[in-house]
């Protein structure tokens, strides 16, 4: 039996704003979250942009900024994950993949940001190699990050992570503003770290990119994780659980490229309940209370069209 | 060898520039000089002085201030002069500007080198305090200590300073920036220090204000970035986060500011050397205003721009020679 | 979190607005009233250190302090005021040119501005009120030519992004015109920072004002103005007459103080950019 890594069980994370300077307002843009990430397994955490995904990452690694709070049980390695604990652990055990660039220093130079300042020769050995691996030249060492090619940069990037011994890894929207090849080839490095025994978390949303490397998908709806299915699931549509994933699986360009009707809610003005209530096929009363998320079929799933009929296929 | 092409172009098109400022400049302070109503030769010569002498006399002095010509002409040879080195005689000490400028420039410079050094180094720890710590006590209480300095005339702090370490305490002189009636010989540097000590002190106090406040905000974004988040991601502690990434990025745009900001430190200079009779530029300033002693002012104009521009073409430079974004593009051309 | 009425941020920053400005007014009437009460002179009185009468001591004259401070801290207002607004001014129009004229013009205006910047602001001032005679006019006029740059670069910068803003040129291309589009999209928008740079430059109007009188360039010795007043405290220092230094000074803090938090106040209240804190 593989150890689970990481277990998050009904995070909640919501910031507090004043809206135009007079009343303050607490913004949930995370809801209830629930993600289980094994040893040697490559989990994706799919959700359209700028759905909040990447305070997952954040949050789990304890660098949520000061106007956010976060609610909820983060289990590593089967203990909680406290705020000394990731304080130890980020960096050594628990590593982040950052989205771009920006997440480096402009002004050190790359090879010393990978090293992390370090200076032995074990250190540099390791880089060396590193840098043979993902086929960089060493002159790059040298290199300002502005002076990195984007394909490049995740190469870099994914270095960072590798220097250390990483148990979990946490990847943040990895190939935004890659063509297919690049990004299929950033993804094949996570896959890699997955193979070597790491816990990979990849936050995206590019799923048919998830599918290919994937071993899980979470699917992640307006602050909600709505389904956890296995990535072979995906070969057909009755195999899926939740109508959201399945409207998903129809807008996949080689089944039809049927997009779903609607925007997803902004977390300002959701309902009670089920997120996807106004827009789904099988809405019914009964989803405008709070969902329980429950495993079936090998996943997980939270919509009450199960709990109504566990055995009714839809 | 490309690089050194690159940015010494760049350079010189900046020289040439504070060149022309130069020149504007020069131009601008002479003819207000001209325009004022107050007469040189009453104003140093003395109303009654100038009445016991005949035509003739007051002729032969005008001419020998070259006070007869028209203006535009009295301009163009003082040019002449100025480009030569020769800066004329000053009215007012009726020796040489070169002379009495020199021994200003001496005692100011000692003054201003002092207060520049240590209103950046306070400036700039207190910036990277407040930032750090954006919103804590420490951060209001080093906004607040800024806005009640920027609100503090200079020179009023001065007197309050003199008033309580010279007069109350009696541990410090007065004024003057050496010992009255002893030998240049026998002054030592600490007689110097001293002396100069009160008026480092207003300066540098005052001086804090700006630097600290753009430093402050410099910092709260250096916080807010990317890299200090990966940075905090990657395990590192507030103290090598600050050493490793923001105090590398906060001090270049804070020394810039600091080059750019000696026109301020001169300015407080001014009233500052005023309080503590203090005999540097800034003293020369007010009294070759007060009389009318237009070579003088208008070296000490010269010299204060000089300053001035060559601060803010150092900070440009600073940029272009540190900011690897900048060094290594432009290599790149 | 706290409530009621002065639990919200931005009531209370206008309520504050409000007291700093009727303190600041109360000073400018009770100056006003005070002309010829600041001149009397009773040598019965004089050197006195700070008593319930006079609260802030009389000088060597018998003059009361309290009152010669009051008198001059309104006329450093009023003085302050009249500068700035012309500063403004001409910092709109410099701005303003700059940006839409461009080429030359943009060239020229900054070649100005970095000419003021390059004279150190009280040498300038020193120099302008020497061309002028000293006395009123030429403080005004100095302060006034000195302490637009700042605001005249921010002005330009706003009108040039103004300028090439999309719903702008659509407005253009829609056939509104000139006089429209300025009235109803750059006015609304640039006004409010306007106002914040004139209030903004209030304090450095003053302090300059007191700086070069203080120097002996500016208001004459007669008038009461603060920077009289601390300049004829400086020969009584060593005598042991703090009073004549230390209470003009602090008052002159205290109001140079209010006008940069009201300043600041207002770019808060009229700026929508800070949405949390």
């Amino acid at each position: 039996m593989r150890e689970t890594v990481l277990e998050i069980a009904h995070l909640q994370i919501s910031f507090t704003q004043y809206s135009r300077g007079m009343r303050r307002v607490e913004l949930p843009v995370i809801r209830d979250l629930d993600v289980e990430v094994k040893e040697g397994e490559m989990v994706a955490v799919v959700g359209s942009s700028g759905s909040g995904k990447s305070l997952l990452a954040h949050g789990v690694l304890g660098i949520l900024p000061y106007n956010a709070s976060m609610k909820g049980n983060i289990l590593y390695r089967g203990e909680p994950l406290s705020a000394e604990r990731v304080q130890r652990l980020r960096g050594r055990e628990i590593v982040l993949v950052p989205q771009s660039l920006s997440y480096l220093d402009p002004l050190r130079k790359v090879g010393w940001q990978i090293r992390r300042g370090r200076k032995e020769e074990r250190v540099r050995k390791k880089l060396r190699e590193l840098f043979r691996r993902y086929h960089l030249e060493e002159a790059v060492e040298e290199q300002y990050p502005f002076e990195l090619s984007g394909g490049m940069s995740r190469r870099i990037l994914v270095s960072t992570a590798m220097m250390e011994e990483p148990r979990l890894v946490i990847a943040d929207e990895p190939t935004p503003g890659l063509d297919l090849k690049l990004a299929k080839r950033v993804m094949e490095h996570f896959r890699e770290l997955a193979d070597q025994g790491a816990g990979v978390l990849v936050i995206t949303h590019d799923l048919e990119l998830a599918l290919e490397t994937a071993d899980k998908v979470v699917i992640f709806y307006a602050g909600t994780t709505v389904e956890e299915a296995l990535c072979s699931d995906f070969t057909a549509e009755e195999s899926l659980r939740h109508p959201y994933t399945k409207a998903l699986w129809r807008a996949l360009p080689q089944h039809g490229f049927q997009a779903l009707e609607g925007n997803q809610p902004y977390v300002k003005d959701l309902p009670p309940g089920c997120p996807f209530f106004p827009r789904c096929p099988l809405r019914s009363e009964a989803c405008r209370e709070e969902v329980p998320y429950r495993r079936v079929r090998g996943g997980r799933v939270r919509c009450c069209a199960f709990f109504e009929s566990p055995n009714k296929e839809i | 060898m490309r690089i050194m092409k690159s940015w010494g172009f760049y350079a010189g098109k900046q020289l040439l520039r504070m060149l022309l400022l130069m020149g504007a400049v020069s131009m601008v302070t002479f003819f207000l000089m001209k325009a004022s109503p107050v007469d040189p030769l009453q104003a140093n010569v003395g109303q009654a002085a100038l009445g016991t002498m005949s035509q003739e006399q007051v002729e032969k002095l005008r001419a020998y201030w070259g006070t007869d010509l028209p203006p535009v002409q009295q301009y163009v040879s003082w040019a002449k002069d100025f480009v030569q080195g020769e800066m004329g005689t000053s009215l007012l000490y009726r020796r040489p500007v070169e002379s009495v400028i020199g021994e200003k420039l001496e005692n100011s410079l000692f003054l201003l080198f002092f207060a520049w050094v240590f209103s950046g180094i306070l400036g700039i720890t207190l910036g990277v305090l407040a930032g750090m710590y954006r919103g804590s006590i420490l951060d209001k209480g080093i906004k607040g200590y800024c806005i009640l300095i920027a609100a503090t005339p200079a020179f009023w702090l001065a007197l309050l300073l003199l008033l309580f370490f010279g007069v109350w305490l009696k541990v410090l002189p007065i004024g003057f920036s050496v010992p009255i009636g002893m030998e240049a010989a026998d002054v030592t540097f600490f007689d110097r220090m001293r002396h100069a000590i009160l008026p480092i002190l207003t300066l540098s106090f005052t001086g804090v204000s700006n630097i600290t406040l753009h430093t402050r905000e410099k910092m709260i974004d250096i916080m807010e970035s990317d890299y200090m988040l990966f940075a905090r991601a990657r395990g590192e502690t507030t103290w090598e986060m600050f050493w490793n990434h923001g105090f590398r990025n906060v001090l270049l745009p804070a020394l810039t500011l600091q080059f750019a900001s000696i026109s301020e430190i001169f300015g407080g200079s001014v009233l500052v050397e005023q309080v503590f009779s203090y005999p540097g530029m800034g003293q020369a300033a007010v009294a070759a205003g007060l009389g009318s002693d237009l070579p003088l002012l208008m070296a000490v104009t010269m010299i204060s721009a000089l300053f001035v521009f060559g601060g803010n073409l150092t900070a440009d430079l600073l940029y272009h020679i540190v900011d690897p974004r900048i060094r290594r593009s432009k290599a790149a051309l | 979190m706290r409530t009621g009425f002065f639990g919200n941020r931005r009531r209370r920053m206008i309520f504050c607005l409000c007291i700093m400005i009727l303190f600041l007014l109360g000073i400018c009437v009770w100056g006003l009233c005070l002309e010829e009460a600041a001149k009397v002179t009773d040598f019965s009185r004089k050197n006195l250190s700070p008593c319930p009468a006079y609260l802030f001591g009389t000088d060597w004259m018998g003059r009361d302090m309290l009152v010669r401070t009051v008198r001059g801290l309104s006329l450093s207002i009023f003085i302050g005021i009249l500068s700035a607004v012309i500063s403004a001014g001409i910092a709109l129009f410099f701005g303003t040119i700059s940006a839409v004229m461009g080429h030359w013009v943009d060239g020229l205006v900054n070649g100005i501005i970095d000419l003021v910047m390059g004279i150190p602001h009280i040498l300038l001032l020193l120099l302008i009120s020497v061309a002028l005679g000293k006395g009123v006019f030429g403080v005004v006029t100095g302060v006034a030519l000195t302490h637009w740059p700042s605001l005249a670069r921010l002005i330009r910068a706003e009108v040039i992004q103004l300028k090439e803003s999309p719903y702008i040129q659509i407005a253009g291309k829609l056939g509104k015109g000139k006089g429209y589009v300025i009235r109803k999209h750059m006015i609304p928008h640039l006004l409010p920072q306007f106002i914040v740079g004139l209030v903004l430059i209030f304090p450095h109007a003053i302090l300059h004002e007191a700086s070069i009188t203080f120097l002996g360039f500016g208001l004459s010795s007669e008038q009461p103005a603060v920077g009289i007043i601390l300049s004829e405290s400086m020969r009584y220092l060593v005598t042991g007459e703090w009073w004549l230094a230390v209470f003009p000074g602090l008052f002159l803090v205290l109001v140079v103080v209010l006008f940069y938090v009201s300043g600041e106040n207002l770019r808060r209240l009229l700026s929508p950019g800070t949405v949390h804190e």
